[in-house]
């Protein structure tokens, strides 16, 4: 009886989340008439536009990782060596991103950073580059700083760094080229959902109205029939990847962990 | 003592300074021109205009899709769970369905509202399935995917994965000798649920309610991709504000972003004082 319950959930699960999948892999498929066909992706990979407006995706989520390990190493080192007693109120501040929705922000930026205010970051295509940037490590923030913090209580920092110290290493050397390596799994586990995140993020990019990939796809659904379906069997696949990656990952350092 | 106490401050000066900048000050920004007139002066006139019908009626749908969304999301996020945690499914289903859990709970935006417009459009896969297979015509019977039940069908597509992520753990932690003990005392299964399990779960159970419910009610792309701007719930009339201040007062969008903000964190605070609480039997 329990058993038949729980086969129920399942499969009535398996079906409406296999379902979603199966119908964008069909429809994708659908473009010429009459048969199946790769048209929808010919027709995606040739835009010019997908290119450019993918690969400054890319390019801003390879960015919002190197500034999130910059932002976020340092401090979640700093606050478990010196500062242990701040470590609620910094946690909670790399949470509320979780609290308070992207598009509050973005609006708060629009209006802190135009074109008449003190820093007029919205002014220039460089500048805004930057904002965004800024609203990405934001986003990821929560992600990254609770991977990196997870990877730091497994090390003993004040032994390690004392150690280094009397080797006669300075805080950059320490933390480049001792505590970054020993957390190298929890950062790439935080880099690669950083990464997930910001690929076909939609709402900061359309805000500010730069040409990234989620506005992109958004014009493209309002416009085309089955090229979206291509697109999102592309998206999910780069989603896919990035977890897989991640899980190994994590899988890879847990072995070796036990392993010691 | 003090001086070097003083010192040590230094080191999160970066982190401060980013987080005030990006993410502290622009909020602040907002919530102090919800309570501004254009002059700058203090004012409750702006919340007073949330009470518009268009402003209500956008909250009021907001907040139905989110209650829906996350109850379904947890009813059904909960039984899968369950399934694999105690079910008497095979053992290899966990993990595949984890992982799935974990990548399914970050596909929300964009792409989601293609899957589903591919599936269950008007031309999706499994609407033209049941039309030639069983005759059902979804459409004709009042099924709409641009509504508040197609919403609430693509949002469970990231909430059913995020409560299977959190209530796992929570079941796990339900002690065998819980159990046994209500079984010694003549407990059915039925009592064992209803008398020691819920009860102790019922606080994750109400926390991920609540965690799911933020999650819904902030999420703007997936509605925007999905419905244009058919649906007017709260982020996606936001999102028109930003864009072309629809509503014709820049004072009344900070209000209304205010109200959001309200929302989310009523959810989000309910979630951490369940969460404390629930922790006490996980020990």
């Amino acid at each position: 009886m329990k058993r038949i319950w729980s086969w129920g959930a399942i499969v009535f699960g398996g079906l409406y989340f296999l379902l979603p999948l199966i119908g964008t892999v069909e429809f994708s498929l659908r473009m010429r008439r009459g048969e199946y066909s790769l048209d929808a992706y010919r027709s995606v990979l040739a835009d010019p536009q997908f290119r450019a407006t993918f690969s400054y995706s890319v390019v801003m989520a390879l960015l919002t990782i190197v500034l999130g390990v910059l932002i976020v190493v340092p401090t979640a080192y700093w606050v478990r060596l010196r500062l242990p007693r701040l470590r609620p109120v910094i946690e909670f501040i790399t949470l509320l991103p979780l609290v308070i929705p992207a598009i509050v922000v973005v609006f708060g930026y629009i209006r802190l950073y135009n074109t008449s205010s003190i820093l007029p970051l919205t002014g220039t295509a460089s500048g805004t580059n930057l904002l965004l940037l800024c609203g990405y490590a934001t986003l990821a923030l929560p992600y990254m700083y609770r991977a990196v913090d997870t990877g730091l209580s497994t090390l003993d920092v004040r032994s390690l760094t004392e150690a280094a110290q009397s080797l006669g290493a300075g805080w950059t050397r320490i933390i480049g080229s001792l505590i970054l390596p020993n957390v190298l799994g929890a950062v790439m586990s935080g880099a690669f959902l950083s990464f997930a995140i910001v690929i076909g993020e939609f709402t900061m990019a359309a805000l500010l109205n730069r040409p990234a990939f989620g506005p992109y796809m958004q014009l493209l659904g309002a416009n085309r029939a089955y090229e979206p379906a291509a697109l999102a069997v592309i998206a999910f696949a780069a989603t896919w990847g990035c977890m897989g990656v991640m899980q190994l990952i994590s899988r890879l350092a847990g072995v070796r962990k036990t392993a010691k | 003592m003090m001086s070097r106490f003083g010192w040590n401050w230094l080191g999160i000066v970066p982190f401060l300074a980013f987080a005030g900048l990006f993410l502290v000050l622009p909020t602040m920004n907002i919530v102090i021109g919800a309570f501004q007139n254009p002059e700058g002066h203090f004012t409750l006139a702006n919340l007073a205009g949330l009470a518009s019908p268009r402003i209500v009626d956008s909250f009021a749908i907001s907040i139905k899709v989110s209650l829906a969304s996350a109850l379904l999301g947890c009813l059904i996020g909960f039984a899968m769970a369950a399934a694999v945690v105690m079910g008497g499914v095979p053992d290899w289903i966990k993990a595949p369905l984890m992982t799935f859990s974990g990548v399914a709970s970050n596909f929300a935006g964009v792409p989601l509202a293609f899957a589903f417009i591919a599936t269950l459009g008007r031309v999706g896969l499994v609407t033209m399935l049941l039309k030639q297979w069983f005759g059902i015509n979804i459409y004709a019977m009042g099924f709409n995917l641009l509504s508040f039940w197609g919403l609430t069908l693509t949002y469970l597509f990231f909430q059913i994965p995020l409560m299977i992520l959190i209530i796992t753990p929570a079941l796990e932690g339900l002690k065998r000798e819980w159990r046994e003990a209500a079984e010694v005392l003549g407990a059915s299964s039925g009592q064992y649920w209803r008398m020691v399990a819920l009860p102790i779960l019922f606080p994750s159970l109400l926390g991920t309610f609540a965690l799911l419910f933020a999650n819904s009610f902030g999420a703007v792309a997936t509605a925007y991709a999905l419905t244009g701007s058919s649906l007017s719930i709260v982020p996606i009339m936001l999102f028109a504000q930003i864009r072309g201040d629809v509503l014709q007062d820049p004072h009344l969008g900070y209000a209304m972003a205010f109200g959001m903000i309200v929302v989310t964190g009523l959810a989000n605070l309910a979630y951490v004082i369940m969460r404390s609480r629930a922790e006490r039997w996980m020990r």
